[in-house]
């Protein structure tokens, strides 16, 4: 019985990981109508700047977090007006090409520079870190920490879509561009925010990935599916879903993962591909749509 | 959708003069004769060319096949798949599995696979047209991934690490002893030769049964439901019925130039047929270079592609970071590809698709 408590715990916990991944995807799907498919390739590079900032300057990893937190913003800021913007129309073939060829280059970037060996983000005690719930069931606090992270920033992204004037101009642009531009809202620039926050809050899932997992180059395109994944079984247009669909996710491998450690991976996509048939609109839709 | 070639002549006894509808131009008349020479003469290639040519020439021609299948489905269907790998793999190992588990001569196995990966693509299309425009794209690619997963599962065809077929099967192919006698060859460059012409007939059917299928009025329809769906519906057309019909034939044919192409490499793994990267990235890499929705476009896109393979795929990543970086720049500066925009410059046309309304007066 303790096994089974386990096993959902530790898919509730690999659920706040997914949730991040999708949060940054679902971000720029919901404003712009993108589909980044540079996405899990921009998670690793995330992942990778952080590695290279402790190793290059010898910071702790919140500050090293931190300060790749900023750049990717800005990384981001910068992709949509040089890049995205250009090809962004009622056309979506040209920037799902776009983001694609990027996938690729990053990916081989990251390849030509690192090398194709595994690499792990240390967290020196945090790491191996646990606390005891009731004796004999303990629980990681890293992956506690994820899971928590990915409620933070759901609940700072609704404080600021709902709450701020910046997310009252964030959401009129997504509902309808051209009247939003009349009311004085540069939607230029909106767009270029909303990539950069998706950017930053890919850093923070790339940490929350990175202590707990290794990453190598190659594995950038797996989390875009995951993300995927978890946007879908949550149901688009709602944030919350997504928290709930990246959960529903890390259930789904943990126990396709204790039933064969080769069914992982397909467990996940099983149960999204059941989610789209029995529930095609997700598991908790937004009500608007 | 009523419109027909006799209505268009109509009004012509009134004014004296004649109209008539012409897709032709000069230009594409020539291209035509010029395609007569050529391609019996790509048949003779065998005949004269190395092993190396001969194998360059089946990429070449498989890549080409495989692009114009992707570019009628996401360019004039608007069924952006990244997921097309699912049918090259579901193709590949159907081929092996009738190989070598059911005996089969190869070159029956090869329309067998195309079926197999038809009817997987009749079965998922419905779940796949769930979701609109991007979120297909990734959901293909989910499929493809599952698939993959699955013949990793698959232990008869060597599981995760894969399998050759030994060439004590592949012996009986039809064909093989014919050419070995004509050429004089060993048995694996004469099935090189056989697989050779199957893939430049696949090629030809292919280039020429899409380009029946855009000047057909399902073509017409296909692209008016990716411009408009809401207003092609409602002029009439049956815009979930054909996109699901190209979906299925696009998969056949992907499902079959799968097949080939592992007949040709007598050695499978799930990674490597289910590779996002060689059956997807290419594939948009040639359709991107050549032209977006031109049947031109691919085989220009095709060449480019041949040529820096030839000069730099040594390089390994730095040269698929090369591909990736030119795909954008295109993208961002010449949207239409060379081809597209090079015909909108000089006005050429090889495959014409638009019609034009002449006035003759007599």
């Amino acid at each position: 019985m303790a096994g089974g408590l386990d096993v959902l715990l530790e898919g509730v916990l690999l659920g706040g990981v997914y949730a991040l991944f999708a949060v940054g995807l679902s971000l720029i799907f919901g404003i712009m109508r993108l589909v980044n498919l540079a996405h899990g390739d921009l998670i690793v590079l995330a992942a990778y700047l952080i590695l290279t900032a402790m190793a290059a300057t010898g910071v702790s990893l919140p500050i090293a977090t931190l300060l790749t937190t900023v750049m990717m913003f800005a990384a981001g800021f910068a992709l949509q007006r040089l890049v995205l913007e250009r090809v962004l129309g009622d056309d979506i073939l040209p920037p799902l090409l776009v983001t694609f060829g990027l996938s690729i280059v990053i990916q081989n970037g990251l390849l030509l520079v690192f090398g194709a060996d595994s690499r792990r983000l240390q967290a020196g005690a945090f790491d191996s870190a646990s606390i005891t719930l009731a004796p004999g069931f303990s629980v990681g606090l890293a992956p506690l920490v994820a899971l928590v992270t990915a409620v933070v920033v759901v609940v700072l992204l609704q404080i600021l879509f709902y709450r701020t004037g910046m997310g009252r101009a964030i959401r009129a642009t997504a509902d309808n561009p051209q009247i939003a531009q009349l009311m004085g809202i540069d939607q230029r620039n909106i767009y270029a925010l909303a990539v950069g926050l998706s950017l930053a809050v890919s850093t923070i899932a790339a940490v929350t990935f990175g202590i707990r997992s290794n990453f190598d180059p190659s594995i950038g395109p797996a989390r875009l599916l995951y993300a995927f994944e978890a946007v879908i079984i949550g149901g688009l247009g709602s944030l919350w879903g997504t928290l709930a669909g990246g959960i529903v996710l890390g259930l789904a491998q943990t126990i396709g993962g204790r039933i064969d450690p080769e069914w992982q991976i397909l467990a996940g996509h099983l149960a999204f591909l059941v989610v789209l048939i029995f529930r095609p609109r997700g598991l908790f839709p937004a009500r608007r749509r | 959708m009523t419109t027909d070639r006799s209505h268009d002549a109509e009004p012509a006894a009134a004014t004296k003069a004649v109209w008539r509808v012409q897709s032709a131009t000069r230009m594409s008349r020539m291209a035509a004769i010029a395609a007569a020479v050529i391609v019996p003469l790509l048949f003779l290639v065998p005949a004269v060319a190395s092993r190396n040519l001969l194998q360059d020439l089946i990429f070449v021609f498989t890549m080409l096949a495989l692009a114009q299948l992707w570019n009628v489905l996401a360019g004039w269907g608007g069924l952006i798949s990244v997921g097309q790998q699912a049918f090259v793999g579901l193709g590949a190992y159907a081929l092996f599995a009738g190989v070598t588990l059911a005996g089969l001569d190869p070159l029956l196995a090869i329309p067998l696979a195309g079926c197999l990966a038809a009817i997987v693509a009749a079965v998922l299309g419905p779940l796949m047209f769930r979701l609109e425009g991007p979120y297909f794209a990734i959901g293909s690619w989910v499929v493809a991934e599952a698939l993959r997963l699955g013949c990793a599962q698959f232990k008869p065809l060597g599981g995760g690490t894969g399998m050759s077929l030994s060439s004590a099967a592949l012996a009986n192919m039809t064909g093989t002893k014919w050419v070995e006698g004509l050429f004089e060859l060993r048995a694996a460059a004469a099935r090189d030769v056989v697989v050779y012409w199957i893939a430049l007939l696949l090629v030809l059917g292919i280039t020429f049964a899409i380009y029946g299928f855009v000047r057909s009025r399902l073509g017409l329809g296909l692209a008016a439901s990716r411009d408009n769906d809401a207003a092609a519906r409602s002029v009439g057309v049956r815009t979930y019925r054909i996109r699901y019909l190209l979906w299925v034939l696009v998969a056949f044919a992907t499902g079959m130039v799968g097949a080939l192409v592992y007949l040709q490499k007598a050695r499978i793994s799930p990674d490597a047929a289910f590779s996002v990267v060689d059956w997807t990235a290419y594939v948009l890499f040639v359709v991107v270079i050549g032209g977006v929705r031109t049947i031109e476009g691919p085989i220009v896109g095709v060449l480019v592609l041949w040529a820096l393979q030839f000069n730099l795929s040594g390089y390994g990543s730095l040269y698929l970071l090369l591909l990736g970086l030119i795909a954008i720049v295109v993208m961002l500066f010449m949207q239409k590809g060379i081809w597209g925009s090079a015909a909108a410059r000089w006005d050429l046309q090889l495959f014409p698709a638009r019609k034009l309304l002449i006035r003759e007066d007599p």
